[in-house]
């Protein structure tokens, strides 16, 4: 039954008309880079950005290459660690906020304040601020997804219904038991959300700060990354290089997304009825 | 909220245009008053000031290690509001309006361009099965690609380093505008769609009167959110390359070691970036009445 | 109210409705989800007089609203027709009815469109359809509205009035339209008891002074002998009439019939069939939907 469902799924017209859609935009994409070959003229936009197959070739040659894989592996390792480091403060933060009135009351407008200021735009301060380049890109990581995550949280937290607080008290429930028992388990849900979209932001953060700090100086041991790759692909003229790195950093976010939604599924079963 | 209830009840006997908007002054006057009778405007600044004394005592006061390398409070806020800045950036140079001006314009045309092109993709996927079918793979394709992953190949693609910053900002708050459009006509009911054909409508009708004013309040969420990711990229864009502008201020103050003016251009994002946001806001709130009268029933 | 009286009083009861009579004939319908074949709606035939207010009356999810669906055009039958007045309006040659403003479907949860006023919710079928100039439909519009008692409420949105006042203004929505069936889906089913009976007196009302056929589902047996002439009572999934009751309680009534002992009566014949079908869909573990 599953297998047939599995082939039903790929054989579906959906599926087909899916594949049909991205088959012919790799064929434009292919004519449209190589239009100066084929017709002696030069598309716009397209006709400067590298074919398909050069970067199929490109990718070939770079997957037995080790430092390709070592930039995924110091990205991944500065999107989690930037990423837990903000679920570890965010979440408590914003349950504490919800729980706790006049801290809420005094902080949350400070907070809102400080929110609209794109994360990018701490990268000098940070800096300036922490003793290395790879604290500093691990703060402004952590500051994209802290945002998301507290707001996500203190939503969540505040919007649970009254009745099952009313319904642990009337069974008795102390304090710590209706945190731990209601507070915590319906506010789940909603840092499932928040962090999916913060593992998004993440992923933009530190791809631009691998950019940004990788392209203007080459020391303090900040180098490597994904998105460093695509710079460094761009400074030294490999336009297919950009093209994997781009992919690659797709796929990358992708596969984090994706183990944050199968995590958040087991946390939160009770949510596959629906 | 006693008062709404009772502005529900007049809306309800008289139903004159003037009365509904005297009601909702009253009732934004009511709120104020109630605010000020509340603990949390002084909260608020009891808090403002913990922050800024804060930054003001561990920078200029007590130079903790760390710290001291960082611009201070008095000195940031002299330099922002000096006649004769130091640094040469302040309320009173043309200087700072013109970096501010062009972000702005830089925003104002991705966004417009954003939304041109977001909202109708969004509501022909949504409505369209067949449309969705073939085009929304692709979309889905590009989306898990971070924008700012695409700021060298758009400097190879477009000349000059305008239309790169440019284009870059464009392409976050466009997937932001088309996912949440078209998440938006999903959302719509089917009865309303339904009744609208019971009652005669043919399919345009229905896309004009049904589909369009029904994914309405998701396309406003996704334009919040995209003008929100249009300041983000517009940043790293100006950052990177490109001239003018405030991320671009942010980034020479870092190099030239002017470091008052980091701070001050990332307040001033922080305020121009939040009045857009308020702006996309309230025109929401002026094209859809039928919801923020909805809700105002709703405190009650 | 005096006014509506007399006019009651007028009028006696709709025998003069000569337009939308319905005739329902061996309709299937089977739907098809991953394979697994589900039979909504089994071999039913229903013969509707124009007029008739029927009640088809039957357990939560048990089909009834797939019937009502077929009739409006929302989706197709799998074998059986439909006729209304005699013109085919699904079966062979045609499995789906195309959606009309001559029957016109008054919905489980409201489906007035909350982004328009009322004015211009009751105004939207006649403007769809062209056929009036726009002072003429909202000169009619609110004619129709203060009819209804409706007058004041004309320029808020439905959001702002309260449910029994939205079901009023859905009804003279489709009431604009002149429609020969009116399909209602269950539409008081959210309101509590004491706005319902307010409700049921004021759709007795809106009948008596219009000339349709009216389609109604529920699963509230008192709503449904103190409304119609006659009661289908439906077999739980699939659906299927088990059980036809007349309802010989002469129109127009009012809430007193409510206490009289051949409502009595009736609600005991009914009672029985329809609760084995309750437990029945039960005991079937159907989610109420």
């Amino acid at each position: 039954m599953s297998l047939k469902k599995f082939a039903d799924k790929i054989f579906s017209r959906a599926a087909l008309r899916g594949i049909v859609a991205i088959v012919i935009f790799l064929i434009i994409w292919e004519i449209g880079a190589r239009s100066e070959q084929l017709f002696g003229y030069r598309f716009p936009f397209l006709g400067l950005v590298p074919p398909p197959s050069d970067v199929l070739v490109s990718w070939a040659g770079l997957i037995g290459d080790p430092s390709y894989w070592q930039s995924w592996y110091m990205s991944f390792l500065r999107v989690f660690g930037g990423f837990i480091a903000a679920m570890l403060i965010g979440i408590p933060l914003g349950l504490f906020m919800a729980v706790n009135k006049t801290f809420y009351g005094m902080y949350f407008p400070t907070f809102e304040i400080l929110r609209p200021i794109p994360p990018l735009a701490w990268v000098p301060a940070s800096i300036i601020f922490w003793p290395t380049q790879e604290l500093s890109i691990a703060f402004v990581t952590f500051l994209g997804a802290f945002y998301t995550i507290v707001i996500n949280v203190l939503g969540g937290a505040r919007s649970i219904n009254k009745q099952f607080l009313q319904a642990a008290q009337s069974m008795g429930a102390s304090q710590w038991d209706i945190f731990r028992r209601i507070v915590l388990p319906a506010t789940l849900p909603s840092i499932v959300v928040g962090s999916a979209v913060g593992m998004g932001i993440t992923w933009e953060v530190v791809v631009a700060a691998e950019m940004i700090s990788g392209g203007g100086s080459s020391g303090g041991g900040a180098g490597g990354g994904l998105g460093f790759f695509i710079w460094s692909s761009y400074v030294g003229g490999s336009y297919e290089q950009i093209i994997v790195g781009m992919i690659s950093i797709g796929i990358a976010g992708y596969l984090s997304s994706e183990l944050l939604r199968q995590a958040g599924g087991l946390l939160t079963p009770w949510l596959k009825t629906r | 909220m006693a008062n709404s209830s009772e502005v529900a009840d007049s809306a309800v006997s008289m139903a004159a245009p003037q009365s509904t908007e005297i009601s909702s002054m009253s009732l934004t006057m009511y709120r104020v008053s109630n605010w000020l009778k509340s603990p949390r405007p002084y909260l608020m600044v009891i808090g403002f000031a913990a922050v800024l004394s804060f930054w003001y005592f561990a920078v200029e006061v007590w130079k903790l290690p760390r710290f001291q390398d960082m611009p201070g409070l008095t000195e940031v806020f002299s330099e922002w509001f000096s006649k004769d800045p130091y640094y040469g950036l302040s309320v009173y140079t043309p200087e700072y309006y013109k970096h501010i001006g062009i972000s702005l314009r830089r925003i104002g045309f991705a966004f417009l361009l954003a939304t041109g092109l977001g909202v109708p993709l969004g509501l022909f996927l949504g409505w369209s099965k067949t449309f969705r079918e073939y085009v929304f793979p692709l979309f889905e394709l590009f989306r898990p690609i971070p924008v700012l992953a695409w700021v060298p190949l758009a400097i190879i693609m477009f000349v000059g380093s305008e239309t790169p910053v440019v284009f870059l900002t464009f392409l976050a708050s466009f997937f932001a505008t088309t996912l949440n459009t078209m998440l938006g006509v999903e959302s719509i009911d089917e009865s309303y769609s339904r009744a609208a054909r019971c009652l005669g409508a043919n399919r345009w009708q229905t896309f004009k009167h049904v589909v369009v004013p029904g994914a309405m309040p998701y396309i406003f969420t996704g334009l919040q959110i995209s003008i929100g990711v249009a300041w983000f990229s517009l940043v790293a864009g100006e950052m990177v390359s490109g001239q003018f502008g405030l991320g671009y201020v942010i980034n020479t103050s870092y190099m030239m070691i002017e470091y008052p003016k980091i701070i001050i251009g990332m307040i001033t994002l922080g305020i121009v970036g939040y009045s857009t946001s308020a702006m996309v806001r309230l025109l929401g709130d002026y094209l859809m009445q039928w919801r923020v009268r909805e809700l105002a029933l709703g405190d009650s | 109210m005096t006014a509506v009286v007399e006019q009651r009083m007028a009028e006696p009861v709709n025998e003069s409705v000569t337009k939308g009579s319905l005739r329902i004939d061996d309709v299937v319908k089977i739907y098809d989800p991953d394979g697994a074949a589900v039979m909504a709606v089994d071999h039913c035939s229903i013969d509707i007089p124009a007029g008739e207010i029927c009640m088809i009356v039957g357990p939560s999810g048990c089909g009834k609203t797939t019937l009502l669906n077929a009739i409006a055009g929302f989706h197709d039958i799998t074998s059986g027709s439909i006729h209304m007045d005699g013109e085919l309006l699904c079966g062979p040659g045609q499995m789906q009815a195309e959606p009309g403003s001559d029957r016109i479907v008054v919905f489980q949860n409201g489906a007035l469109f909350p982004w328009k006023t009322n004015l211009d919710n009751i105004a939207f079928g006649p403007m769809m359809a062209g056929k009036l100039s726009k002072s003429e439909i909202y000169e009619k519009a609110r004619t129709m509205m203060a009819d209804a008692g409706l007058s004041g409420t004309e320029n808020n949105y439905p959001g702002e009035i309260s449910s029994g006042l939205r079901r009023r203004v859905e009804i003279v929505r489709a009431l604009m339209n002149d429609p020969k069936v009116l399909l209602f889906d269950e539409p008081y089913r959210a309101l509590d008891s004491l706005t319902k009976s307010v409700m049921h007196e004021a759709l007795l009302e809106i009948y008596y002074r219009n000339k349709v056929t009216i389609f109604f589902i529920t699963h509230d047996l008192e709503e449904a002998i103190f409304l119609g002439h006659r009661l289908i009572i439906m077999s739980s999934r699939p659906c299927k009439p088990k059980k036809i009751v007349e309802v010989d309680i002469p129109h127009p009534r009012d809430y007193s019939v409510l206490t009289s002992a051949r409502f009595r009566e009736i609600m005991s014949e009914a009672k029985g069939v329809v609760h084995e079908e309750a437990q029945k869909a039960f005991d079937a573990g159907e989610k109420e939907g």
